[in-house]
């Protein structure tokens, strides 16, 4: 019974340790005061501030829209892309792959200067179309690997069967292939989705003058210390993610019992 | 049905965006000359040479025995918490792994600034501490304060592997053990602990990468003076503008994560093999 008592308290114990600094952060985020030092009240003004805040508003707008760009367009790439993988042979297979898994592998800040090399040595201007690229490029690889374990379930004969029947490659694919590969494309599209929104290392080295994201905003900010708009930030983003959670969750549950599985 | 002309879109973004950046820097790392064009660069070793002087040495060192810190640390404190979670009743032990993935999903810059926040001068644990009548400590802008990040951020990559290799061991296998006598610790160090190396395997390459190239944790929790081999490379490229030493620098750093992974993924591989019991 000791030793049980024991688990319980070691399991607490590492989850305050996961969740207390995020638990006073977001308290903070309330306190009247600038520094951490006091408490003096309750006060919605950090996220007025935050809200008013010209910087950190330009910054979310561009971390969303090269989110929701650069997961459109490795979705795209990504599945024809691993559908003409599928189909190769083995040496070229292993080969591409291989290329592929090196962003996957490499230090996210080794991929950063390398593009950044890159996007200098053909003398692009750093900005919005660089930093799309550079999570374009970083985004592939993932829904590639999301995509291809779905090809390899599907059955070979199925497209086939579609075009003995007289559909064409294009019907085919759109019309057979498509569909069973789905919920790897779906996985895929989320997973590019994400890794953009959270990224940090490969956009402070690829944004340009006035195109920054939230994470390069709160590198800067808090280089400088603390400061509680960040403080609010955080508050709002760890409750959107909490919310996401409770959606993704209700609805996973509800296909659970539709269809059985979770993905 | 092969159409395999549909990956050569990608395999020409693929040649562009990964093959030719890296073949640049590796370009960049043996060659010196003026910035910008490509035709008055010289071949040289001066980079690497240059990178062999004590003081960034010392960098390298520090930044590989912090990861190391970490990464023991990680495990030491992951492994006990993923044997927990793997024990529990699978509702239970699907709301812990939630729990800990959740942090995983916030920014980790956000994540890191937390710390800032309760380790600073005028931070919260100074708060109670000074409240309860001692002296503030310094407890941030030091070797701790970034170690104490890495471990903060990396633990649910040590916990998740290892948990995910727990929960898949053939009960069965750990009845026979207690029947044919063993007891609990020799049924641990014989048949779990074996079991889950290739869980370990995977956390430790899982932490101990992001560790040892990370210049963010660094820079926040150990201040504007602290260096490691990221912050080299971020400070070469953004502000200093040597791309050559700059180079140089990233070709040692991924040559030596490559090197690791490999040797990792080696013994990994031997486990699996030679272990017999699969």
């Amino acid at each position: 019974m000791v030793s049980r008592g024991l688990k319980r308290l070691y399991t607490f114990l590492m989850f305050l340790f996961i969740y207390a600094p995020i638990v006073v952060l977001i308290i903070f985020s309330f306190n009247n005061a600038r520094t951490r030092g006091t408490w003096s009240g309750f006060t919605l003004k950090w996220y007025a501030e935050l809200f008013r805040d010209k910087e950190v508003l330009t910054a979310l707008y561009y971390t969303i829209l090269v989110a929701i760009l650069s997961a459109i367009i490795s979705t795209i790439i990504g599945t024809i892309a691993a559908i003409g993988i599928y189909g190769m042979t083995k040496v070229r297979r292993k080969i591409i792959l291989n290329l592929n898994y090196l962003p996957v592998l490499n230090p996210d800040i080794v991929t950063a200067v390398s593009l950044m090399t890159l996007f200098r040595f053909l003398r692009i201007e750093f900005g919005f179309i660089t930093l799309l690229l550079s999570h374009i490029t970083f985004c592939i690889p993932y829904v590639i690997l999301s995509i291809l374990p779905k090809l390899r379930q599907m059955n070979k004969h199925l497209a086939e069967a579609a075009m003995d029947l007289g559909a064409t490659p294009f019907y085919a694919l759109r019309k057979v292939i498509i569909p069973e590969i789905k919920p790897g494309i779906v996985t895929g599209a989320l997973l590019a989705f994400t890794l953009s929104i959270d990224d940090f290392v490969i956009s402070f080295f690829n944004k340009g003058p006035g195109v920054s994201n939230i994470s390069i905003t709160v590198y800067s900010m808090a280089r400088r210390g603390i400061n509680p708009v960040i403080n609010a930030l955080s508050a709002l983003m760890f409750t959107g993610l909490i919310i996401l959670l409770l959606i993704i969750n209700s609805r996973s549950s509800k296909s659970i019992g539709e269809r059985g599985d979770i993905i | 049905m092969r159409m395999k002309w549909t990956s050569y879109p990608y395999i020409l973004w693929m040649i562009i965006f990964i093959v030719v950046p890296l073949a640049l820097i590796l370009l960049y790392s043996f060659t010196v000359g003026e910035e910008g064009g490509i035709t008055n660069l010289r071949f040289s070793l001066d980079n690497f040479r240059r990178f062999l002087d004590p003081k960034y040495l010392d960098v390298l060192w520090i930044s590989i025995n912090l990861a190391l810190k970490s990464t023991l640390i990680t495990m030491v404190l992951g492994y006990p918490l993923a044997m927990i979670i793997a024990k529990e009743k699978p509702k239970k032990r699907n709301v812990m792994i939630l729990l800990l993935v959740i942090p995983m999903w916030m920014n980790f810059l956000l994540r890191t600034y937390a710390w800032l926040t309760l380790l600073g001068k005028n931070g919260f644990i100074n708060y109670i501490i000074t409240k309860l009548g001692f002296a503030p400590l310094n407890l941030i802008y030091n070797d701790r304060a970034v170690l104490l990040g890495m471990v903060y951020n990396f633990l649910p990559f040590m916990v998740l592997p290892i948990y995910s290799v727990l929960v898949k061991i053939d009960k069965s296998l750990i009845e026979a053990a207690e029947d044919l006598g063993a007891n609990k610790f020799e049924v641990f160090s014989k048949v779990t602990f074996p079991l889950s190396i290739p869980g370990i395997i995977t956390g430790i390459t899982m932490v101990f990468m992001p560790a040892v190239s990370t210049f963010v944790i660094s820079r926040l929790l150990g201040g504007g003076q602290y260096m490691l081999i990221g912050n080299l490379v971020e400070q070469q490229y953004l502000w200093v503008g040597d791309w050559h030493f700059g180079s140089a620098i990233s070709i040692i750093m991924m040559a030596f994560i490559l090197v690791t992974m490999a040797i990792t993924a080696k013994f990994d591989n031997q486990k699996e093999g030679g272990g017999g019991l699969w």
